[in-house]
C-alpha cells in the first residue's frame, strides 16, 4: 500500500541543471544496497557529500530551509539516462513527494509513478518561474493539488498540469499497480490460455 | 486501418483498455538479472508467487568479475551477494537461470537475441533501459523499472501508456570506415538526448535495411540514448536467417507458425507516425563523442566545440559545463585528445562482429595504454576465440577477459583511475559513469582499437594498415 496523495503543501528546492541524470541523482555504487531508509542518505551523494562524508555546503539541499523540502523544482530531461530506480527510492526515502520539470527521462517518469512519487510536467516558462521564486523566496512553500491538477506559486498564481487519469487516481487511493491487475485475474488468465495456444512456439523450445 | 509495426505487437498484447489511458499488456518473455533482487524482495514482502517462471529468463552481467566464472571471483561482498540472489531467488522460483559459470552466460541484451530469447512480434520487458537492442529482431522491447518488473513477476502483465511514434529513416550508403556505432551516435547528435523522449522510435530504410542482425542491435541499443524508450527495426529475411538454430527460437512446424506471424509485422506502408526524422548515411563519418551526453557527438575530423559560438544561452551553459568536466579547450583537434584507456565491449558493441573490427585493427599494431576487451557474452568469446581474436588482441598487449558488463558501468571491479580519459565502445558517457571524474570518449570498437594503438583518438580510416590486411 502507497501513501495516497491528494493536497501538499510543502518547501521546495530548486535542482540546477538540464539532463540531471539518475546516476548523479544516485550514485551507482549504492545499487547494491538492500532497500531501506538509508536511501535518504544516497541522494545526490556525490552533489551532497565530500569524499569524507562530510556536507557540501554549497548543495542546496544542504542549506536550510531547503534541507526539509518535499517538492523539487527541476530543469528539463530530469532523470535522464539509465532507468536506476534507486533514484526515486532514494527521493522517496528523502521525503520528496512532487518532482517538477518541464520534461523527465521516460522510465524515470514512470519509477515515479509506480513508486508512489507526483512527477508534474509544465511548461518550461513556468517552471522557470517557480525556480526563480522558490530562490527568492526562500522557504516560501509550494501548494500540489492533485485532484484540482494545480500547483500554486508563492504568489498564488495556479499552473495546471495534466496527469494520465489511470494514474491520478492511483496515487490519490494510494493503490498499488498488483492490486489492480489482480482484480483483472479471470481477463488475464483468458488471454494468456489463446496466447499460448496461438503461439505454441514460445513455450515447447529447450527448457 | 493500416498498422504500425509497433501497433501491431501492442495490440497483439493488449489485455484490458485499448483507449487514451493506460493499457494492460501481456508480456511474453520477461528478462531479469543481478539488479533485479529489489524486483524479487518487493514480491516476497507481498507473499507473492512468480506467474510464469517459463516466460522469464535470468543471467548475471553487472555485478560479475571479469576475471573469471566463479562467484568467488567477485572481490566485493556486496557484489557477489547480489549475484548469489540472483541464482537463488531464481531457483526458488523455478525460473531457468543462465548462472554465471554457464556456457550461455552474457549480458542480458546479448544472450536475449543470441539465445533466440528475443523473436519477431513479441513483447518483451526488462527493468534495464538497453533491453531495447531487442527490438532490433522486429520485437517490442520495453525497459521498465524494478517495481514494474515485480509487477511482471507476480502477474505477467504490465501497465502502460503507449507512446508516440517516430520513425527514423535512414537512406543512402555509409561510406568507407562508417560502422553502426556511427549511425548510432549521429542519430543521437541529429534528435537529441530528450528529442524522441516519449517516442517509441522505428528505425526504417534502405541503410537500416542492408545492416546485418548485430548492426541494428547496435542502433537500437542507443534508441535509448535519445530519449526514447523503444527501438525496433521490422523483421526481414536477415532477421529470420539470425534466427535459425538458436536455442529458444523455434523449429519445424513451429517455425512455420511462427514465420507466418513475423511476415504480418511490418509497418503498412500508408500507415502515419507522430514525428518522422531522416538522416542522410552518406554523410556520417566516424564519430567520437567530446562531451557528457552521448549527443555531443562529431565527427573525428572535427575539433572541439566553441560554446561562444553557441546562440542558444542553456546549450552554452551546458557545453562549457561539458568542456569543463571532460578538460578540453574549444577549437583542439579531436585527434588530439590523448588517452589513459580503451574499453571494448558492452551490450552496445561486445558482439562478435565488433570483435572482429576491433581485431582487425589490433593486428596492425601494439596498445600503448591499458586497453581491455570484454565480449558480450561466454558464446562470443568462444566464437572469438574459435576464430584467434583473442590472440590478434593478446599479441597486440590488448587484455582478454571474461564477459560482463564490466567497464561500461564500472561497479564491478573493473574501473578507471579518478580523472582518466576513457576510449569506449559502450553508449553513455555522463560524468562518473566509468568512475569518479573519468572523461569517457563513446566510439566504434574499430576506432577504440585505433585508439589504443596511438593513445590518442584517431581517424581509424588514416589509420596505417586498417582495412587492409597487414
Ligand atoms: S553493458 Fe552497460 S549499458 Fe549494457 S546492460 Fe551492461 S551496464 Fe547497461
Amino acid at each position: 500500500m502507497l501513501k495516497p496523495f491528494k493536497h501538499l503543501t510543502a518547501i521546495a528546492a530548486p535542482i540546477d541543471g538540464p539532463d540531471m541524470e539518475t546516476d548523479v541523482l544516485f550514485p551507482s555504487r549504492f545499487l547494491k544496497k538492500p532497500l531501506g531508509p538509508e536511501y535518504a542518505e544516497f541522494l545526490f551523494h556525490d552533489l551532497r557529500f565530500h569524499a569524507d562524508g562530510t556536507e557540501r555546503a554549497d548543495f542546496i539541499l544542504n542549506q536550510d530551509p531547503y534541507r526539509a523540502a518535499s517538492i523539487i523544482v527541476a530543469e528539463r530531461n530530469f532523470g535522464c539516462g539509465s532507468a536506476r530506480e534507486g533514484a526515486v527510492y532514494s527521493l522517496v526515502e528523502y521525503g520528496v513527494r512532487v518532482v517538477i520539470a518541464p520534461s523527465f527521462g521516460d522510465i524515470f517518469y514512470f519509477n515515479c509513478l509506480t513508486n508512489g512519487l507526483l512527477p508534474i510536467r509544465l511548461e518550461a516558462g513556468p517552471v522557470a518561474q517557480l525556480r526563480r521564486h522558490v530562490k527568492e523566496l526562500p522557504g516560501s512553500p509550494l501548494g500540489v493539488d492533485l485532484e484540482a491538477r494545480t500547483v500554486t506559486g508563492p504568489n498564488d498564481a495556479k499552473y495546471p498540469f495534466e496527469i494520465d487519469p489511470s494514474w491520478r487516481h492511483r496515487l490519490m487511493e494510494g493503490l498499488d499497480g498488483v492490486d489492480v491487475t489482480l482484480g483483472h485475474a479471470a481477463e488475464i488468465d483468458a488471454f494468456e490460455e489463446r496466447y499460448r495456444a496461438d503461439m505454441a512456439w514460445l513455450f515447447n523450445g529447450d527448457p | 486501418m493500416p498498422k504500425t509495426m509497433f501497433d501491431k505487437i501492442w495490440d497483439r498484447h493488449t489485455v484490458v483498455g485499448g483507449g487514451d489511458g493506460q493499457s494492460l499488456l501481456y508480456i511474453s518473455r520477461h528478462m531479469v538479472y543481478d539488479s533485479s533482487f529489489h524486483s524479487f524482495e518487493f514480491l516476497k514482502r507481498r507473499g507473492l508467487p512468480v506467474k510464469r517462471p517459463d516466460q522469464t529468463f535470468a543471467t548475471a552481467d553487472h555485478f560479475v568479475s571479469t576475471l573469471g566464472r566463479e562467484i568467488s571471483a567477485i572481490e566485493d561482498p556486496e557484489s557477489r551477494h547480489v549475484v548469489d540472489l540472483l541464482h537463488t531467488n531464481a531457483r526458488d522460483c523455478g525460473i531457468p537461470l543462465i548462472g554465471l559459470d554457464d556456457p550461455r552466460q552474457g549480458i542480458i541484451h546479448v544472450i536475449g537475441p543470441e539465445l533466440g530469447i528475443a523473436q519477431p512480434g513479441l513483447l518483451l520487458v526488462c527493468a534495464d533501459s538497453h533491453i531495447s537492442t531487442l527490438g532490433a529482431l522486429g520485437a517490442l522491447a520495453i525497459g521498465i523499472g524494478h517495481a514494474e518488473s515485480t509487477h511482471v513477476l507476480a502477474t505477467q502483465t504490465l501497465w502502460q501508456n503507449k507512446p508516440k511514434l517516430m520513425r527514423v529513416t535512414l537512406a543512402g550508403t555509409r561510406p568507407f570506415g562508417v560502422t553502426a556505432k556511427d549511425i548510432a551516435l549521429a542519430i543521437v547528435s541529429t534528435i537529441g538526448v530528450s528529442g524522441a523522449s516519449g517516442h517509441a522510435i522505428e528505425f526504417a530504410g534502405s541503410t537500416i535495411r542492408g545492416l546485418s542482425m548485430e548492426e541494428r542491435m547496435t542502433v537500437c541499443n542507443m534508441a535509448i540514448e535519445s530519449g526514447a524508450r523503444v527501438g525496433m527495426v521490422a523483421p526481414d529475411e536477415t532477421t529470420f536467417a539470425y534466427l535459425d538454430d538458436r536455442p529458444f527460437a523455434p523449429r519445424g512446424t513451429g517455425r512455420d507458425r511462427a514465420l507466418a506471424y513475423w511476415r504480418t509485422l511490418p509497418t503498412d506502408s500508408d500507415a502515419g507516425f507522430d514525428a518522422e526524422v531522416s538522416v542522410d548515411a552518406g554523410n556520417i563519418a566516424p564519430m567520437v563523442t567530446w562531451g557528457i551526453t552521448p549527443g555531443d557527438a562529431l565527427p573525428i575530423n572535427s575539433t572541439v566545440p566553441d560554446p561562444t559560438a553557441e546562440r542558444d544561452a542553456e546549450s552554452r551553459t551546458a557545453m562549457s559545463q561539458a568542456l569543463e568536466y571532460m578538460d578540453l579547450t574549444p577549437g583542439a583537434r579531436l585527434t588530439d585528445i590523448a588517452i589513459d584507456r580503451v574499453f571494448i565491449g558492452s551490450c552496445t558493441n561486445g558482439r562478435i562482429e565488433d570483435l572482429r573490427a576491433a581485431a582487425q585493427v589490433a593486428r596492425c599494431g601494439r596498445a600503448v595504454v591499458p586497453a581491455l576487451v570484454v565480449p558480450g557474452s561466454t558464446p562470443v568469446k568462444r566464437q572469438a576465440e574459435a576464430e584467434g581474436l583473442d590472440r590478434i588482441f593478446i599479441d597486440a598487449g590488448f587484455e582478454w577477459r571474461h564477459s560482463g558488463c564490466s567497464l561500461c558501468v564500472a561497479i564491478n571491479g573493473d574501473t578507471c583511475v579518478p580523472g582518466e580519459r576513457c576510449a569506449s565502445t559502450s553508449n553513455r558517457n555522463y560524468a562518473h559513469r566509468q568512475g569518479r571524474g573519468v572523461r569517457t570518449h563513446l566510439m566504434s570498437p574499430a576506432m577504440a582499437a585505433a585508439a589504443a594503438l596511438t593513445g590518442h583518438l584517431t581517424d581509424v580510416r588514416r589509420l596505417e594498415g586498417a582495412g587492409r590486411e597487414c
